[in-house]
């Protein structure tokens, strides 16, 4: 729920975002959706506008947003309307938010939360808006912008990759190579602790970093498919598979930064950067951290460890963000060439300039301007055979957030209780899924 | 209230009887509403406004929640309401494994503030009632935490607490791998820490209620004890501390409210994980999000809601008593 957006850090909420999350409660409560009070002006009927409702709130990517939409007024003559709220904020009232007067395109994510708001017909279908931009998109892409029902709903601008990322000088110093597997891996841990080195710089405070820790180990050991199923519900979690991936977890957590409970990712971050760790999991957001361009030069990553072979490296966790439809917008026409612009490699490109902290999610963007560090993930993400999202968009929310994020605390403090864990975590799982 | 009563009222009865103008049958029926067609609107307007908001943002939503609470929700559209009875209950009490911890940790939320800070500001308070010198630096000094926000103060403590570059952990270096304390995800420590943190604003809250207390204590009191020979603690023992009952029972109340409704301070130190978890922060995790649980949540505060009445009606029943007594 708190995962940061295109990279960018989530603020810890701030006490309005939370007063107004609470307020957004309450009228739920009541059984008032009148949360869209920023929904779409008077002006949307206007041929010539299109409003969006964005959560780019952050400056950054606000300011490469505008960037885009400057350039599609340009080609196309029709203004768009942007409405920006606070990121977390628009998160948690999406769903009033969609349900009252939404503007005709929002932000969103792919995956298992796209498609939940796709199958509680809070968004419009948009195949004729791939029929002319398929083109620009890898095939793991197509399937991530599909609904349960085979249609489309999302159009994707940027993504970011998963991978262990490292220092290239650390590496060299000590004179370690790249683990490509499970027991590589494992190796390195222990010469890393014997050179005083912290292995794998570890936070968890916001509770959904553990989170990728678990999709990384549980799709190479049992694969894609069977990831999908368990997020989706449909495989037990008491499966002797589940607690396998736990088994490895518990295997590496040793090799883990000390008090992780009580640091967030981006302390985490620093001990990377001052060189103390050797190693750390995370999204390609952690370059944010590296503020020296010399340090930022030095970081590099590679693709978690092969555990099974039947799986290899083939899938790459790539939370990717991009646009959805409302319901019913006002400026049907405009809607669509808006879409379509925005499905093209121009406009990532044109996005990418203002916010080059993500890569672009189409294949025919030029990659010339991309950093090493980019043009790897970009690399990554092309050559991946399937793409996952991350556990809190390829889930329904309630469960990860309810369910997941205490329950993967709860096993790192004690990796010896996962039997019972399990079984809780089942019994749970089936409590919500039942409410559909 | 409706205009009716009002027009009963003796202030009303002396004005002078107005709209002579109008009919005489009308006149003839309604001798006795002496009040202007204007100044009924206004009466109704005045009373009827707050009552309006009261009974939808108070009453209607409290009543909606409890309805809620037995049936499963997300939150989108009325027809996906379900009604499953008791379910949501029977899975709070026995399948979540964060409820028992959360209202475990209310009590002890509350028999903490009970225990320490509130002892502590009525020794602060009896001290500086003595007119010590300095005794307005001490009192603005201990008041200060009240009157920063909550959300507030846990960011002051998260900055000592901080596991890597934390005030404590850096004066004791326990901020190395090996000795390592971790006062915010550590399961065993952080509510403690967290409780630190709400006594210390608790003590200046409880200290200017009892200064207050202390202010009204009639001086000839504390003269006639003196003349008995009665030492110090005696006195407060028992002239003191008697006196400041109606004090005591405020600080009964406030101190309750307190501990069920603790949750900023929590929710910006760690969001309510491992350790920390609380009935408020349930309610939210639940309630607040894409896809709700919202009849989950409702039940939770339901919980909530039942635990404050059962504390709450005992006190009001013993207030209203007293004062039909009087």
């Amino acid at each position: 729920m708190h995962l940061p957006l295109s990279g960018l850090s989530a603020p810890t909420p701030s006490r309005r975002t939370l007063i107004r999350g609470i307020g957004g409660a309450v009228a739920l409560g009541a059984g008032v959706p009148l949360l869209s009070a920023c929904g779409g002006s008077g002006t949307a009927s206007d041929p010539k506008t299109v409003t969006v409702g964005s959560n780019a709130s952050d400056a950054v990517p606000k300011k490469a947003f505008a960037d885009v939409y400057a350039d599609f007024k340009k080609q196309s003559g029709i203004t768009v309307d942007v409405n920006t709220k606070d990121h977390n904020t628009f998160q948690e009232q999406i769903n009033s938010y969609l349900q009252g007067t939404p503007d005709d395109v929002f932000n969103w994510f792919a995956g298992y939360r796209m498609q939940f708001f796709a199958a509680k017909k809070l968004a419009s279908p948009i195949d004729d808006v791939w029929a002319k931009i398929g083109d620009n998109f890898p095939e793991a892409m197509k399937k991530l912008s599909k609904g349960e029902d085979g249609k489309y709903y999302f159009v994707p601008m940027t993504t970011y990759p998963w991978a262990v990322f490292y220092r290239k000088s650390v590496f060299q110093q000590y004179g370690y190579t790249v683990p490509t597997t499970w027991d590589e891996l494992i190796a390195l841990c222990k010469q890393m602790k014997k050179d005083k080195l912290v292995p794998i710089a570890f936070g968890d405070k916001d509770a959904w970093p553990a989170m990728g820790t678990f999709d990384q180990i549980n799709f190479r050991l049992n694969g894609y498919d069977f990831h999908v199923q368990l997020m989706a519900g449909k495989t037990s979690w008491t499966d002797a598979k589940v607690k396998a991936a736990f088994d490895h977890w518990a295997e590496l957590l040793p090799y883990h930064q000390d008090g992780f409970m009580g640091r967030t990712w981006q302390d985490a971050a620093q001990t990377l950067v001052a060189k103390k760790a050797g190693m750390y999991l995370l999204g390609t957001f952690v370059a944010q951290q590296f503020t020296n361009k010399d340090d930022l030069d030095d970081l590099d990553f590679f693709p978690f460890p092969e555990i099974n072979s039947a799986y290899g490296q083939d899938t790459v966790e790539a939370p990717t963000d991009g646009l959805m439809v409302s319901k019913a917008p006002k400026n049907h026409a405009g809607v669509l060439k808006l879409l379509e612009y925005m499905g093209s490699p121009a406009a990532e490109e044109l996005y990418l300039k203002g916010d080059p902290s993500v890569v672009a999610a189409s294949a025919k963007a030029d990659t010339s301007a991309y950093s090493a560090l980019q043009k790897k993930a970009f690399d990554m993400i092309g050559g991946a055979k399937t793409l996952t999202q991350f556990m809190d968009r390829d889930s329904r929310p309630d469960f990860t957030s309810t369910v997941m994020q205490p329950g993967l605390q709860k096993f790192l403090q004690n990796p010896k209780g996962v039997d019972s864990l399990l079984a809780s975590i089942e019994r749970q799982k089936k409590q919500i899924f039942a409410t559909s | 209230m409706t205009t009716d009563t009002t027009t009963k009222s003796p202030e009303a009865a002396s004005v002078p009887p107005p709209g002579a103008a109008s009919a005489p049958k009308r006149a003839a029926r309604g001798r006795r509403r002496l009040l202007t067609r204007r100044d009924r609107f206004t009466l109704a307007l005045m009373a009827g406004v707050p009552t309006v908001l009261h009974v939808a943002l108070v009453w209607v939503t409290a009543l909606a929640s409890i309805a809620l609470a037995f049936t499963t929700w997300d939150g989108i559209g009325f027809d996906s309401i379900r009604w499953v009875g008791l379910q949501n209950f029977e899975q709070l009490f026995n399948d979540n494994p964060q409820f028992w911890p959360a209202v475990q940790h209310n009590i002890i939320w509350f028999v903490v503030l009970i225990l320490i800070p509130t002892p502590l500001g009525l020794f602060l308070a009896v001290q500086l009632d003595k007119r010590i010198r300095f005794s307005r630096v001490y009192q603005t000094a201990f008041f200060l935490p009240v009157v920063i926000s909550m959300a507030c103060i846990g960011f002051v403590w998260q900055l000592v607490y901080n596991p890597d570059t934390g005030l404590i952990n850096s004066l004791i270096g326990a901020n190395t791998p090996g000795h390592y304390i971790d006062w915010i995800g550590d399961p065993d420590l952080n509510l403690w820490a967290v409780l630190v943190a709400a006594s210390w604003r608790h003590t200046g809250y409880m200290m200017i209620l009892y200064l207050a207390g202390l202010k009204g204590v009639d001086p000839s009191l504390r003269e006639a004890s003196a003349l008995d020979g009665a030492n110090e603690w005696q006195t407060f023992k028992n002239v003191i501390f008697p006196t400041l009952r109606p004090t005591n029972t405020v600080v009964l109340v406030v101190t309750i409210i307190e501990a069920l409704r603790a949750f900023d301070l929590v929710f910006v130190f760690n969001k309510g994980a491992q350790g920390t978890e609380l009935l408020s922060i349930l309610v939210t995790n639940n309630i607040i999000g894409e896809s709700s649980r919202i009849g989950y949540g409702s039940a939770i505060a339901v919980v909530l809601l039942v635990i404050s009445l059962v504390v709450i009606v005992p006190y009001l029943v013993a207030t209203f008593r007293k004062e039909r007594r009087s």
